[in-house]
């Protein structure tokens, strides 16, 4: 009982090529571009009013699975936004359209192993999302939701389709910075939301910096009472934290915290007296201070607790430390410092005093059983690195031989260099972010497997809520494809331009502030301001 | 992991504002006042606050300097620490006794409420309610017209008088100005003057303000045929426009991609095989465009339309049948097409009621005639228009062609008594203009100083927009390149100078619409605002940094999502999204 459009009049065949003109449109119509993809021009109907989500008999997952039941409800109005408003003219009856999801295990929280792998088969009547994961199936209702088209008397349709789809890597993040600007809770939400479409699966979450330091602490709540740029309206509360990492979950999404240290923590000294290294001018303290003080006991202790306090908070295995561009000038400056320096005979080399600093907290993070990343100014300068650490790489030039030497020594290793698209310019730049290939550098198999995957970032100078889901999407949405699809079949970005089109016009059905990417339009335009 | 800023942001937000520090030797003696009065020549003012003072029994915070936002900056500014406080409850903006306008002055009328939210609105009812006076109060804002007409049901013009002058002082403000033009401008400016205190009461400082703005010409362009811009989003920048004082709104209504503009005359043209990107929901009505142009003289800007031809007309091909050149290749029509075809009658004729047309529905004085980026490709591939070329003697230039077309368009548009603005080509193609032709120079090359240089020295008027190109974005802090840019910055005379009626921020529509265009707008085209409001001398970066700041806060807080020039906060966020 599928709707299958027969063609017998001279009529109906001019039907016949705009109904394949549709579908040969609608083949592409995925993004990211899953890793097999056939489709055929038979197109099904489907009814809002007979269509339904079930688990499937012999799923391990069934009704009660908060990430699927809630999966269920989401798409259902993202696949049928007008019957959910009440109206559309439905042209085609009699059609019983399930989408049956077969899955295994309805676990906590997405993490580094989650298996997002998912077999999707749509057929006449019915379709079919078979995966391993809830986190799976999450991926496979994505796509399933981007097969649906409307045709211009309103009705849907899905073409027959079946697709074997895997991610290439299995971290495909990004970054948001709220300490340059605070960004309101709902506009990470929303955040959020684009990603799943875009099927990333990690929110790095650069929560403080110099700036301000939002992230109101349990444990030393005087950090954001001083530190934020106001104690009330400019702050995540717990609860805030705690939506913000149920919402990715229920869209398989991670959340990693970046506490960044020693640099970068003036607004932690507000709130922490002694934590930073008072600068000296002239044998006297200057009123001014620099990184955290590494030479004295309570850093450590205040560390260890803050720490214990973001595991206990962030049920994320990883926790991005930070470590970068740590500048010497006033640890030089400070005469205590330099006493410890030659205490533990680091002559005048600082980058040893950093190195003591961060292997400190790394191997506190590795006691309390989280996986640390760290920029790659601490491999740049370091050489003992616990072998699990992970190392993201994020200086522009020669990101290719940085790769190589990482992965040389062993580590596993995030690109984010070439993807920092806060740097706006003229233009299609999403062709820039399109064109990298992060196994494109000399090195063995095993090498390349170091590499886990790697993030966009959204660094805060210039951006806050006015400006933020604009220059995001659909910009970030050439990272996405690149962390997700098969590099070979998406090397074109003439090819996928029309593709990533359409995606970013439903983007904006969904309801995201997706930019447009050249002269033209959407069937339903960003009506907000 | 963030690259170290190599703009020069910190330096701008520690530059201490030196003509101030220069007036601080006056303090003491005008201490004996109690009132700070300021001499601001034109050419050491730019912000003349005087803050810190001690004056025993002043109920009133003094307004510390950052508070001072005012954007863009007046003419003449003087201010005083003596502070007053304005109750939502009891604070009045009123017609002045002698005022020609009164309650029936629509566009006064809704000003005053308008700006009444702007102050008041985000306050909660019981705070608006407090109905005692206090001495230090300031009960009421007089807004006094003094000519006869006080244009009450005009439209806005290029002549229009937007001056006035404010005065803040017990027990009432008063504004006067000529009409009702000036008196918006003023409204603007006695806005943002109000300010909160720590314990979240209004206040104003005494102030008097004497203003004008240095150019009669402040647009904003936004291009509705490469993106669709929703009703909404016109409107809206309409507002922030207003906020800033623009008094132009450029509609590049019609382009190349689309044609959104529905004609009364020729429906075809947006409705007919795609002439707009869809026939209802990517159009502007009559009601629309009628809509726009209220909405905009409300808060005294103009809208002049542009229809620009004889390139850019892609989208006219589609409704009107033999409009466009039909492009050849080798002896036989390739499919494609061209330029308008301005060797047929039944072009002119069409021009001829189109313009008819539009002149009726747009009240402004001008059109813009657009004339620029031709094209010559096409008119050299087809037999028809060689030939034409030929009896014309024309020879193989093309310019020559165009300038044909050109002047009988003009005498149409003539016929109308519009005048008109056209691109720089036209003038550069030594077409014949008529001498009130409004010459828009937009071009990179040559260097829009000599270009500015040319037009004036041929005695035209001319309005600058090639620095302004704000479509054109970049990582950092661009505004300041914006600030920068000078439209009489060129070698001439006065009488040059002065032809210089002045300029546009362009944003043109490749890669903008609904999403991106309002953030990427604003704060960015507050510069230009305050580069053709302001004196001349009116030019210290670290000084507009500080306001701006300000600026773009308060344009969150009054709903616009400006974007954030840098690091920091404001104390509304934009709640919008």
């Amino acid at each position: 009982n599928l709707c299958l459009l027969f063609f017998q009049s001279p009529v109906r065949s001019c039907l016949l090529l705009v109904v394949v003109s549709v579908c040969v449109q609608q083949v592409h119509g995925v993004w990211p571009l899953p890793q097999q993809l056939h489709q055929s021009a038979d197109r099904g109907c489907l009814s809002p009013q007979r269509f339904s989500f079930t688990y499937g008999r012999d799923s391990a997952a069934q009704t009660g699975c908060s990430v699927l039941d809630a999966a269920f409800k989401r798409y259902f109005s993202i696949i049928f936004p007008d019957f959910t408003k009440g109206s559309g003219l439905l042209m085609c009856e009699n059609q019983s359209n399930r989408l049956s999801v077969k899955t295994g295990g309805c676990d906590g929280y997405p993490d580094e192993d989650s298996d997002e792998s998912y077999n999707l088969s749509v057929s006449e009547g019915q379709a079919v999302l078979r995966s391993v994961t809830v986190w799976g199936a999450l991926r496979g209702l994505e796509s399933f939701s981007q097969l649906v088209y409307q045709d211009d008397y309103g009705s849907y349709f899905i073409n027959k389709t079946e697709i074997v789809d895997f991610p290439r890597f299995a971290f495909r993040g990004l970054l948001l910075d709220t300490s340059r600007h605070y960004l309101p809770l709902h506009a990470i939400l929303k955040t959020l939301d684009a990603m799943a479409y875009s099927k990333f699966n990690v929110f790095h979450w650069h929560i403080v910096d110099d700036p301000s330091f939002p992230y109101q602490s349990r444990t030393f709540p005087d950090l954001s009472n001083k530190g934020a740029f106001h104690p009330f309206t400019h702050i995540y509360t717990q609860s805030d934290v705690m939506r913000v990492i149920e919402h990715a979950r229920m869209r398989g999404i991670r959340v990693v915290p970046e506490f960044d240290s020693p640099g970068h923590t003036q607004s932690w000294g507000k709130g922490q007296p002694g934590l930073l290294t008072p600068c000296y001018k002239g044998g006297v303290p200057s009123g001014s201070f620099g990184p955290v003080d590494p030479t004295i006991d309570t850093t450590y202790k205040f560390m260890e607790s803050l720490l214990k306090e973001v595991k206990f908070v962030f049920p994320d295995s990883y926790v991005h430390l930070g470590g970068d561009e740590v500048s010497f000038a006033c640890w030089q400056s400070n005469p205590n410092v330099r006493k410890f320096m030659e205490k533990m005979g680091f002559g005048k080399d600082f980058t040893k005093l950093e190195s003591f600093y961060m292997e400190s907290i790394m191997n506190m993070t590795a006691a309390l059983n989280r996986t640390s990343i760290v920029w790659q100014d601490v491999f740049d300068y370091h050489e003992r690195i616990p072998q699990d650490t992970v190392l993201e790489i994020w200086k522009g030039e020669k990101y290719q031989a940085e790769l190589s030497r990482m992965t040389q020594a062993g580590h596993r290793v995030l690109l984010s260099a070439p993807w920092y698209i806060n740097h706006i310019s003229y233009g299609q730049d999403w062709r820039n972010s399109y064109a990298v290939q992060p196994q494109n550098f000399s090195g063995t198999e095993e090498q390349k497997k170091l590499v886990i995957g790697g993030e966009v970032a959204m660094w805060g100078e210039y951006v806050d809520a006015t400006n933020l889901t604009p220059r995001l999407w659909p910009r970030a949405c050439a990272a996405a494809e690149r962390l997700w699809s098969n590099e070979e079949k998406t090397l074109n970005a003439d090819l996928a331009f029309p593709r990533l089109e359409e995606f970013r016009c439903e983007l904006l059905r969904r309801g995201i502030q997706a930019e447009p990417l050249f002269v033209g339009h959407c069937k339903h335009e960003y009506d907000g301001l | 992991m963030t690259w170290v800023e190599v703009n020069a942001a910190p330096e701008l937000i520690h530059t201490p504002p030196l003509r101030l520090k220069q007036k601080s030797a006056d303090r003491t003696a005008l201490n004996t006042d109690m009132y700070c009065l300021l001499k601001c020549s034109p050419l050491i003012l730019a912000v003349a606050v005087c803050h810190g003072w001690l004056f025993g029994d002043f109920v009133g915070k003094q307004k510390e300097l950052d508070e001072i936002s005012l954007w863009p900056l007046p003419q003449k500014f003087q201010s005083s620490a003596v502070a007053f406080k304005l109750s939502p409850g009891s604070f009045q903006i009123v017609h002045a006794k002698q005022s020609s306008a009164g309650p029936s002055c629509s566009i006064l009328v809704n000003a005053f409420r308008r700006y009444f939210e702007y102050m008041f609105g985000d306050l909660k009812k019981h705070e608006k309610s407090r109905k005692k006076v206090y001495d230090s109060d300031l009960a009421e804002l007089q807004v006094w017209i003094t000519s006869a007409d006080p244009e009450c049901d005009g439209y806005p013009s290029l002549q229009a008088d937007e001056s006035y002058e404010l005065s803040v002082d017990e027990p009432s403000a008063v504004l006067k100005a000529a009409n009702v033009w000036g008196a918006l401008r003023g409204l603007e400016t006695f806005s943002q003057l109000v300010y909160r205190d720590d314990y979240g009461a209004n206040n104003i400082n005494k102030t008097d303000i004497s203003d004008f703005p240095r150019f009669a010409h402040r647009g904003i362009l936004l291009d509705s045929s490469r993106h669709f811009l929703p009703l909404k989003v016109i409107l809206a920048n309409l507002e922030a426009m207003a906020m800033n004082k623009f008094n132009v709104f450029h509609w590049h209504i019609v382009d190349d991609p689309s044609f959104p503009y529905m004609s009364r005359t020729f429906p075809d043209l947006s409705q007919k095989r795609k002439g707009a990107y869809h026939p209802f929901t990517h159009v502007y009505t009559p009601s629309d465009v009628k809509m726009v142009i209220e909405f905009a003289r409300m808060r005294g800007i103009r809208v002049i339309p542009e229809f620009d031809t004889p390139g850019h007309t892609q989208s006219w091909g589609n409704g009107i049948k033999n409009l466009l050149t039909p492009c050849y290749s080798g002896s036989s029509p390739s499919g494609t097409f061209g330029p308008v075809n301005p060797i047929l009658n039944s072009s002119y004729d069409f021009m001829t009621q189109f313009f008819k047309e539009i002149s009726t529905v747009f009240p402004d004085a001008y059109i813009h005639l657009g004339g620029d980026e031709v094209d010559f490709s096409c008119w050299k591939s087809n037999p028809d228009i060689k030939k034409f070329m030929v009896q014309q003697g024309f020879g193989t230039d093309y310019s020559k062609l165009e300038s044909f077309y050109i002047q009988r368009l003009l005498d149409i548009v003539a016929a109308t008594k519009k005048g008109y603005m056209v691109w720089q080509e036209v003038f550069d193609n030594g077409v014949k203009l008529k001498a009130d032709t409004q010459i828009h120079v937009w071009k990179e090359r040559p260097q829009y100083q000599d270009e500015m240089a040319k037009v004036t020295a041929a005695g035209f008027n001319a309005l600058l927009s090639t620095p302004w190109y704000l479509n054109r974005i970049s990582y950092g802090q661009d505004w300041v390149n914006i600030y920068k840019a000078d439209p009489q910055n060129f070698t001439g005379t006065d009488a040059q100078k002065k032809l210089v009626i002045g300029g546009e921020a362009c944003l043109w529509g490749e890669y903008v619409d609904a999403t991106n265009l309002t953030p990427r707008l604003w704060p960015r085209a507050s510069a230009v605002a305050e580069r053709l409001w302001s004196d001349k001398s009116v030019t210290d970066v670290g000084n507009a940094y500080k306001r701006l700041v300000q600026h773009r806060c308060r344009m969150v807080k009054r709903g616009i999502p400006a974007e954030p020039l840098f690091v920091g906060h404001c104390r509304q966020e934009y709640m919008g999204l």
